[in-house]
């Protein structure tokens, strides 16, 4: 029964994020097919993760799981039952002084199971003017430990015009979302050089020149 | 309210028209490219798609009558209006301002029409939000880029509420003679303009050699301004019978909106390509985007309703 109403929760979630955001889906890399990946993307919204989620073909959105903060999502049980049952999504303390689990051991458990991960590696919502934030660790030692999943870049664009951080009412503008070639940790590949790599990847999705239609 | 019978005419015609379309669309790819691998094939038959759906929901809205209309229009504008704000200017400081052009604005202006206010719903935008929308963005104390991010919403909802909410105004003309027939007024309107625009881009992948404006906008040539512009008003000419025009006020009140129209779209390619976009938006398949298609509707509706209003109303 809660998995009933979880299933319809996340379709009415996934109809609200369409309405509002006319989401555009470019694939450009990569194919909306089910294949083992870390889909990694810039974080400006809350509703960042939602908006992928909602943008993934359905076979692939309920083969995915969104890593996010136990901070934010265990503080009610309505959030916990949005985070835990609709978007089951992994939960790790963003707290290194308090947290019990190790994030990274967390993540490989659940790409263990045979699910996809959807991450944010800059680690906290960018407000800066700057289009990314430097990467965390997590998403090399991730790349270290499962070294055959694909890395897919994904850019959301304009989310945080929509909903920026600190306001409720969403306005319904235009987002686009564009998923790139996947990037794999190479052999030897030290951690500042696979992360600049990364945030490249990720970053060149921003600019990319609209392909004629 | 029940159609008068010209539409039922028109809607015979253009079914036709469409039929034609289609059967020229499926041909060309089946002797040229069957392996759907023209894109410029591909294309036509998107479009040609696209307006059999825009064609039966017009066709629908008008059938349901002046709530049908108003309510087709208001999302159409907020569609429009989202295209638009999406590649303006703008800062997080400007988030009430956008949400009051979405929440407040756009509804209050399609009321207004509702309501039939006319000497509200005139200066509703130009007056209030104009001076309205500015406080609730200096509010926010953000200075950067003010004047440009406050103009552009402004102008935003010029285009794609004010000037768009003029089309379902026209139900609400009291023209002696012609009650219960305003819908034709619509009618007549979109298919001049759009019809206009679909003979231009056939003249001009015909004959088209001479570009009017290359920085603007590669396809409008001077072969297909002129055939478009002059095609379509011989066609409003012999639309007459839906209007209270004769058929020379027929013809001059079409060339008058075909011009409207494609300066609209000339106007709108220049803030598409400022704006570094080809389109306005993906939702419509082969068009692009809302404004794509409305931007020459939209440049002609507030003129056609203000000679109607002038020279044929009663009040």
């Amino acid at each position: 029964m809660r998995q009933l109403i979880a299933t319809i929760a996340g379709h009415v979630i996934a109809l609200f994020a369409r309405i509002v955001t006319a989401p555009r889906v470019i694939w450009d890399g990569c194919d909306p097919v089910r294949r083992q990946r870390v889909y990694f993307a810039n974080h400006t919204s809350n509703a960042d993760f939602i908006l992928v989620w909602t943008v993934l073909p359905p076979p692939l959105r309920r083969a995915t799981r969104p890593v996010a903060a136990a901070d934010y999502w265990l503080i009610n049980p309505l959030r916990r039952f949005i985070g835990e049952k609709v978007f089951n999504a992994v939960l790790i303390d963003r707290n290194p002084e308090t947290r019990t689990d190790d994030p990274v051991a967390q993540m490989v458990e659940a790409l263990d199971t045979g699910v996809s991960l959807l991450i944010f590696p800059e680690g906290t919502r960018n407000v800066t003017d700057d289009p990314l934030l430097p990467f965390r660790t997590g998403l090399f030692h991730l790349a270290g430990a499962r070294p055959n999943v694909d890395l897919v870049p994904v850019w959301i664009d304009n989310l945080n015009s929509v909903l920026p951080k600190g306001e409720v009412v969403p306005v319904p503008l235009i987002c686009t979302v564009r998923f790139g070639a996947p990037i794999h940790l190479e052999t030897g590949e030290t951690k500042d050089a696979f992360l600049t790599r990364a945030e490249a990847a990720l970053l060149s999705l921003s600019g990319a020149e609209e392909r004629a239609a | 309210m029940t159609a008068p019978p010209e539409f039922a005419t028109l809607l015979a015609g253009i079914l036709v028209f469409l039929v034609v379309a289609t059967l020229v669309g499926r041909s060309l790819r089946a002797r040229l490219a069957p392996d759907y691998s023209s894109p410029a094939i591909e294309n036509l038959n998107a479009r040609i798609g696209a307006w059999w759906a825009m064609v039966t929901l017009l066709a629908l809205a008008l059938l349901a009558g002046r709530a049908g209309v108003v309510i087709l229009f208001a999302l159409l504008s907020l569609a429009a209006l989202r295209e638009f704000l999406t590649l303006t200017v703008k800062s997080r400081a400007d988030h009430w301002a956008l949400a009051a052009a979405f929440f407040v604005v756009l509804p209050m202006q399609y009321w207004l029409i509702w309501i039939d206010w006319y000497g509200f719903y005139s200066i509703f935008i130009p007056v209030y939000a104009f001076l309205f929308l500015p406080i609730l963005s200096a509010l926010r104390g953000e200075v950067e880029g003010f004047l440009p991010r406050i103009a552009e919403t402004q102008w935003g909802l010029m285009i794609c509420v004010f000037c768009a909410s003029h089309v379902p105004a026209l139900l609400y003309l009291q023209i002696p003679g012609f009650e219960g027939r305003n819908v034709l007024l619509i009618a007549f309107l979109v298919v001049v303009v759009q019809l206009s625009d679909v003979l231009q881009y056939v003249w001009g992948k015909l004959l088209g050699r001479h570009r009017i404006a290359p920085s603007l906008s590669p396809s409008k040539t001077w072969e297909g301004f002129l055939g478009g512009v002059l095609s379509a008003s011989a066609v409003g000419a012999g639309l007459w019978w839906l209007t209270p025009f004769t058929p020379w006020q027929a013809a001059l009140i079409a060339l008058l909106v075909t011009l409207m129209g494609f300066f609209g779209g000339l106007v709108m390619s220049a803030i598409k390509r400022d704006k570094g976009v080809k389109d306005w938006g993906h939702l419509i398949a082969g068009h692009g985007g809302f404004i794509d298609r409305l931007d020459s509707v939209v440049f002609s509706a507030p003129i056609f309703f203000h000679v109607l209003r002038y020279f044929w109303s009663a009040v």
